[in-house]
């Protein structure tokens, strides 16, 4: 399986030899992609060293004068690190004069998972949904990040793009994803739902899976956490059951959980629910992530005992 | 273009018209907007800088970038005078509907970025003059710095990348009035030797008196000269609350202000 940054960087990669437009910079990150980015685009390639802020002033600076800019780095710390940047020179700054720039986050959740918690991103979806005007999208699949990658040389926006660290499969059943709409059902049923974002997608399916014998297990993926269509979400997840949803990231400090929940408060609609994420603590234990998502009751066996609850 | 004599009687018209803002709007930062004052008169009169009023964001501009928002109030009035916007805007700062706030932000034209958060100039502004060098303009990018703000460390992550790729089309101007809010520099802690500190970096250095015209113009001006290899920084060395005796040498002078009597008594003695 092929890893989410490889397949966006490539098809960036691909498209950059028709445009002059693009710039790539990398808070000294790489992948194996961006060996042939580099290889071929030297001049649109550069490492500003590790040094977020300034990846994010640079981008900024570049995006004034009318390119489309990448800005790549580990999530923690492209995210956090510069938060003050993204506020300043991209959020705020965009009001005025529209800037195209994509933050890559590599490393969602915990995708980084022995490295511990200084690499764990719990944290992002919170902080970056504070911030208005910047889109942000979260992709379970290849498929999604190679359309990722179309959208930012076809639109233009501030954009925060949580790419997971894994390989990760090409689709999870769901066809060409809708931006616009913002999530798509890659599980039908007609009892409760599963709502669930980035890696998690598959945990849901999975749990889904092991409780098909009992209960028809609707999965709903959300890839984009800045916008979502609210009447087709509603219409999506109000066929019958509860509502869980599931999240890589802290539970309860403004992620996925808020977002469901301001869409369902946005059109009346009442659903037992469930939220569910990493607890509020950071994770010094040792393990990969199968064991963490495990110890912290977020494995497909405690998602699958909790939705049968509902 | 203007002569020396007309430059220098621009400057006392902008140190009045930033006096008169500040007595109308007292949440504006004068101290620091009136350590400025000569350099921005230099730089928008005195021929250094290319700019349509008529059409603030023309491609063919050189970029200003004021990294240091609340002691550039100096700039409202030139801005005006020079026909980015209405004058009738210097009468209502910071009332309901109005243009121009306490600390500025590119809503008014003229002014190219957010500022109000300090530390943000020179990494932009780098990012700006890589864009142009990678379009083959020859149009420049300057900033206008405190030296207060130097103390984020993010101005030092643009003045590395500046100096390694080389942007030669970078100016950086230092109002050096050596004196951050709440004390001076060198009690808080020392920048000196602060053009050691850029040239370490790969910059050039020049260090002018920031309120003598005759010395701005030709350092400004070489930093637009061709078959410059590395960027420019330009210490001006200035006095924060310049030609006001109640804060000159105040060490808290950042957040003191003139109020409007004493305002209208130094215009008409400096009018005189």
């Amino acid at each position: 399986m092929n890893t989410m940054r490889d397949v966006f960087i490539s098809a960036l990669c691909d498209r950059m030899a028709d445009t002059d437009s693009v710039f790539f910079l990398s808070a000294d990150l790489g992948a194996p992609a961006l060996d042939r980015l580099r290889q071929q685009h030297p001049e649109r390639f550069i490492n500003v060293g590790i040094a977020e802020q300034s990846c994010i002033n640079t981008a900024t600076g570049l995006a004034l004068e009318g390119f489309n800019t990448y800005a790549y780095g580990i999530a923690p710390f492209i995210s956090m690190r510069c938060l003050e940047q993204c506020r300043v020179n991209l959020a705020l700054t965009n009001v005025v004069r529209p800037l195209n720039v994509t933050m890559l986050s590599l490393g969602s959740g915990l995708s980084y998972d022995i490295s511990g918690p200084s690499h764990h991103c719990l944290e992002d979806i919170s902080l970056m949904r504070t911030l208005p005007g910047i889109e942000i999208y979260s992709p379970s699949t290849l498929g999604q990040a190679r359309a990722l990658c179309a959208r930012t040389l076809e639109t233009s926006a501030p954009r925060y793009i949580r790419l997971d660290g894994k390989p990760c499969p090409e689709t999870l059943g769901g066809g060409a994803p809708d931006f616009d709409k913002g999530f798509e059902v890659v599980r039908e049923g007609t009892g409760p739902t599963i709502v669930a974002t980035g890696y998690m997608v598959r945990t849901a399916l999975a749990a889904a899976e092991l409780l098909k014998n009992d209960v028809s297990v609707r999965v709903v993926d959300v890839f984009r956490l800045d916008h979502l269509d609210d009447d087709a979400f509603c219409d999506a997840v109000s066929g019958g059951g509860g509502l869980l949803t599931l999240e890589e990231a802290f539970v309860g400090c403004g992620g996925l959980d808020a977002f469901v929940n301001q869409s369902l408060a946005a059109k009346g609609l009442r659903l037992t629910l469930r939220h569910m994420g990493m607890p509020r603590s950071y994770e010094y234990s040792n393990g990969d992530r199968h064991h963490l998502h495990k110890a912290n009751g977020i494995d497909a066996d405690s998602i699958a005992q909790a939705v049968s609850s509902l | 273009m203007m002569n020396a004599t007309e430059l220098e009687s621009k400057a006392r018209w902008v140190w009045r018209e930033t006096l008169k803002l500040h007595a109308l709007c007292q949440e504006t930062r004068i101290a620091s907007s009136l350590s400025c004052a000569e350099i921005l008169v230099a730089l928008y009169y005195g021929g250094v800088l290319r700019f349509d009023p008529k059409e603030p964001l023309w491609e063919g501009r050189d970029r200003f970038v004021i990294s240091k928002g609340h002691g550039s109030i100096s700039f409202y009035p030139i801005l005006a005078d020079l026909g980015f916007f209405d004058p009738a805007e210097l009468q209502r700062p910071g009332l309901p509907g109005a243009l121009l706030k306490a600390i500025p932000d590119p809503h008014i034209p003229g002014y190219e970025t957010v500022n109000g958060s300090l530390g943000h100039g020179i990494g932009v502004a780098a990012g700006m003059a890589l864009g142009l060098k990678a379009k083959k303009s020859g149009s420049a990018v300057f900033v206008l710095a405190g030296d207060g703000e130097l103390y984020e460390g993010a101005m030092w992550e643009g003045v590395m990348f500046a100096g390694h790729q080389r942007l030669s089309n970078l100016c950086v101007i230092v109002d050096n009035n050596r004196q951050c809010m709440l004390d001076y520099c060198r009690n808080v802690l020392d920048l000196s030797p602060l053009g050691a500190k850029f040239e370490a970096f790969g910059w050039e250095a020049l260090e002018v008196d920031g309120h003598d015209l005759g010395a701005l113009l030709p350092a400004l001006e070489s930093a637009k000269r061709l078959g410059r290899k590395k960027p420019l920084v330009i210490i001006a060395n200035t006095i924060k609350g310049r030609g006001v005796p109640n804060l000159e040498g105040q060490p808290l002078c950042h957040i003191f202000n003139v109020k409007a009597d004493d305002v209208a008594k130094l215009v008409r003695e400096e009018s005189r």
